[in-house]
This record gives structure tokens, sequence and C-alpha cells, in this order.
């Protein structure tokens, strides 16, 4: 928030009405000048002080079920407009995201020669494994997209759309041009490797998935409500108790999975990149909990346990 | 509260003092290669410069990764993104082109960058010093916001260049790659890294370039200004 200010003669005959140490400051639109409004303000305020009264003056922003005569407007009255640019909803953000990586994959799963040359080695079995994990965790965000989540945002500006796609299409490329390469090389460790990672990643999906539904009861339909979570009958939600977000606690734990599954290097870079965002969410969200809710659980972390 | 002030006071005089050492050594170092590149220049031409100059090259180029560290301690206030950028870009042609690449040492493109950095760093560096001691020469602080003008698309003509040259011999000797298969289930090319490097010079040479002439608006336009 940029901050003017511009003593006036008239002014001055009104600062002389108000106690000795109080003074007023005019706040002014920066790019057309306009005054926006004036506060009455003690001679030692600081910038911050300014920034605070001003917010006080023009209130918080406002949801969309909220009613008008809740916040205030029993009268007529004025409300502030803040343009927020070209918006897009979720709902086409995520199915634009998700799907790309389902299709690039299976492209590369397809070994064309235009990428490979012509192949005839026949696919390790972690490679078919691979290709049906990886498949099931987009087709899985696809259907909850649609079916499962409720937003508590409908829309969010135009260019995130692309800033998200690259994201998700590039690292679906990378992590799938060396997973399905012909000369990939198995694990290490063999049926032991691909069959826990394999276990671990099933077991975290379905976390995720639980925990998503959780989410969705927690509030009730058509509403922008928000609650605490909690973990249900459900014993995978029960990292409720420890985290603010399992389902990227989860999210996480299945990408790690299908690293050491598949021992790619490439999957496991996918991993850190998302958890790093993840936890920037996370802690977002976390900060959002304990500031809404005075009864927020004190030793929930917000996406590792006990960690971070 | 007054020993607080003292105690700052002498950080400051620490830390001033640190970077004076630096600058002076840094400037000597250029001066020094600008000297013998010079000599050779006229004695022998360019066959043979970069043997000459490498030695004083590389470690002062190299010695340069301290103005990374030097506005995390809080030295200075320059950013520690953009500085880091520009210090990476230059190790990048000095360790990892023209190094790496004895084929490259005696193309067009080494001759080329060391005239424009030399000159570069020994005014900047010079400029520093000044800076520390608060009275810039005009003369020094005109040569600084003007002769980039010229000097900066001869660096980056140099550096791409040798960048050019190299890639054969980077392609051919697979040189830094990995191939799969490998164990890690990844394969690096140094060879696309660098054509891709040679790309970015795109988009960021004229960011960087049109930056520094309002640098100089900024700078010696205001003390024209200040003369009106």
């Amino acid at each position: 928030m940029g901050l003017l200010s511009r003593p006036t003669n008239t002014r001055k005959m009104v600062a002389s009405l108000v106690p000795v140490a109080q003074m007023i400051v005019d706040i002014l639109h920066a790019k057309s000048g306009k005054t926006l409004t004036s506060l009455s303000l003690s001679q030692d305020a600081t910038v911050i002080d300014v920034k605070k009264a001003y917010k006080k003056i023009r209130g918080k922003s406002l949801k969309d079920d909220q009613k008008l005569k809740d916040i205030g407007l029993s009268k007529d009255g004025q409300l502030y407009f803040k343009d927020l640019g070209p918006q897009v909803g979720w709902t086409t953000v995520f199915l634009t995201e998700y799907a790309g990586p389902l299709v690039i994959y299976l492209c590369f799963y397809a070994r064309p020669a235009i990428i490979y040359g012509v192949v005839d080695e026949p696919k390790a079995e972690v490679v078919n494994i691979a290709c049906g994990c990886w498949t099931f965790h987009y087709a899985k965000r696809l259907l909850e997209t649609m079916f499962v989540h409720r937003f508590s945002h409908t829309t969010m500006p135009i260019l995130n759309i692309f800033k998200n796609s690259i994201y998700y299409w590039g690292f679906a490329a990378f992590v799938a041009y060396f997973i399905n390469h012909p000369l990939y090389t198995p694990p290490a460790f063999g049926d032991a490797q691909v069959y826990g990672g394999l276990a671990g990643f099933v077991l975290c999906e379905l976390g995720n998935f639980s925990v998503h539904i959780a989410l969705r009861n927690l509030r009730p339909p058509g509403t922008k409500e928000r609650r605490i979570p909690f973990p249900t009958s459900n014993p995978l939600t029960g990292l409720f108790s420890l985290v603010s977000c399992p389902n990227y606690t989860y999210e996480f734990g299945s990408w790690l999975s299908f690293s050491i599954m598949t021992q790619s290097l490439p999957a496991l870079v996918f991993t850190i990149a998302g958890f790093y965002q993840m936890a920037v969410w996370a802690r977002g969200k976390h900060r959002n909990y304990v500031k809404e809710f005075k009864n927020y659980p004190r030793r929930r972390m917000p996406i590792l346990p006990f960690l971070l | 509260m007054s020993s607080e002030k003292a105690k700052s006071g002498f950080n400051l005089t620490v830390s001033s003092g640190y970077l004076i050492l630096y600058n002076l050594a840094q400037a000597a170092g250029w001066t020094l290669l600008a000297v013998a590149a010079g000599i050779h220049l006229i004695e022998h031409g360019t066959v043979g410069l970069y043997d000459k100059g490498h030695f004083l090259l590389n470690v002062f180029q190299t010695l340069a990764l301290l103005e990374i560290i030097h506005p995390l301690l809080g030295l200075v206030k320059t950013g520690v993104f953009l500085t880091g950028f520009q210090v990476a870009s230059r190790l990048f042609i000095t360790w990892g082109i023209v190094y790496s690449v004895p084929e490259v040492q005696s193309k067009v493109g080494v001759p080329l960058f060391m005239f424009a950095w030399t000159l570069t760093e020994i005014i900047r560096y010079s400029y520093y010093i000044f800076a520390q001691v608060k009275s810039i020469p005009y003369v020094l602080q005109w040569c600084r916001y003007t002769f980039f003008i010229v000097l900066y698309p001869i660096g980056v003509s140099g550096e791409l260049l040798s960048t050019y040259f190299a890639l054969p011999y980077i392609k051919k000797t697979a040189l830094y790659s990995v191939a799969m298969p490998n164990p890690a289930n990844m394969s690096f090319s140094y060879y696309h890294i660098c054509v891709m490097v040679m790309l970015l010079y795109i988009p960021i040479f004229p960011q960087l370039y049109m930056h520094m002439f309002a640098q100089r608006r900024k700078i010696i336009g205001g003390v024209q200004k200040k003369v009106v």
C-alpha cells in the first residue's frame, strides 16, 4: 500500500479542532491521486499504524455467502471493489493440470520410435507397475476434483493455469522419459524394493483419499464454512492429530515410495520439488487454522509430524 | 546506547577496511592481467594469449565468489541473486568452457571477453575502492557507467563465441555427461546445458543491458540535473 501525506490549508483548520497530539492524514490513490479517506492519527504514529487504521476503515474481504445485514449494511452503504484480474475456476485449472500428466506419461509408456528410436527390448515388470501407479494417481486426482473436493475459493488468476501446467506437464515428461527409457535399469534390490515401494505408494494413496473425504465431510454441502479437522473413524485419518495437512504428508509419501520403487532420480527430484511446494502451502494453511481457531490443537505441525 | 554506537562504528571500519583490501586486490589482479595481456598482444598477437593470462584470470575470477558472500554477511547492499548470477556466468565461461575445452583457448572468443572483462573489472573495482571512502572521482563514475555500452556487447560476444566453438568438442567427448544406462536412471548432457545457457542470453542480455542504461541515467543524468 502506498501512502502519501499532503498537508493542506483546510486540513490545518480541521487539525486545530482535534486534540493537540493528533493529526489528520489524507490517504490518496497512488495512480489517480483521488482522496480515498482521511485518518485521524497520533503524531507519534508509525507507517504501520497508518496501514492498520486504513485497514480498519476498509474492512476485510467478504465471502460469497455473507448476508448484507450481517456486515452492517442495514440501510444504504458503500463497499470497496478490488479488481483481481482475469479469473478462472479452480475445477478448470485442476482438470487441465492433471489430464496433461496422464496423457504425457502414457505417450512415453508406449515408447514411440520418434523419441526412443525403434526398440525391441521388453519392459521390466516395474515399468508396467509404475505406469499403473502413475495412471491411478492422476485418474484419482481428476475424479476427486470432479466429485470430492469442495473449494473454499471459486476462482484463481488465469496466469496460474499456465504456471501450474508447465510444472505438472514438464515434470511428467521428465519422469516418464527416463522410467520408460529402453536402457532403464531395474531396482538394485529387486522384488523387495519394487513391492515395498508399491505397498508404501498404495497405503499413501489410500491415506490421501481418506483425508480428502474427511475434509469434504467437514464442510457442509453448498457452504464455505471452515472448521478444525479431526481424525474420523477411518484410522488413516489419524494423522490429523499430528499435522494440519495430512493429505500433503500422504502425497509426499506416495511420491517418495514411487521414487524408491522405480529407483529413479527424476522421480526423486519431482518428489522434492512437490514437497517444497506443499510445505509452503501447509505452513500457510496451518497459520490460518491457528489464527482462526483459538482452540486449535497445539501439538500439530504443518506437514511433517514433530518436525515441520 | 553509546557503547552500541561505538560497536557499530568499530564494525563499520573493520568491514570497510576489508572491502577496500578486497577491491584493491581485485583491481590489482585485473590490472596485472591487462598489462600482461597487453604486452603479449603487442609482441605476439592473440596466439598464446590464454596461456599467458589464464592463471591470473582463473584466480581473480574465482575469487569473485566472495562477492556472493558479501551481501549475505551484510557487508554490501547489492542483491545476492543478481551477483550470484553474474559470478556464475563468469565461472561457467572460465572453468566450464575455456579451461575444460583447450581447443577453444586459441579461438577469437577468448581475447574478446578478456579485453572486455579486464577493462570492466579494473574500473568497477577502482570505483568500489573510492566508494568506500565516499569520494568517487567523476571521471571514474563516468567511465563505469559509459564503457559498458561497448564493453558489455564485446564481452557477451566473446562468451557466446567461446561456448559455440566448444560445442562440437563437448559433444564428441561427452564432456561432464552421464549417459543411460546407470543406476540413478537419469542422464545428464553438458552439451544440452551449454546450448540452454546460450539460449538464456537472448532474454537476459537485453534486460541487463537496459538495466545498465537505466543506472546510467540515474547516476550520471542525476548529476547533470543538479548542475542545471
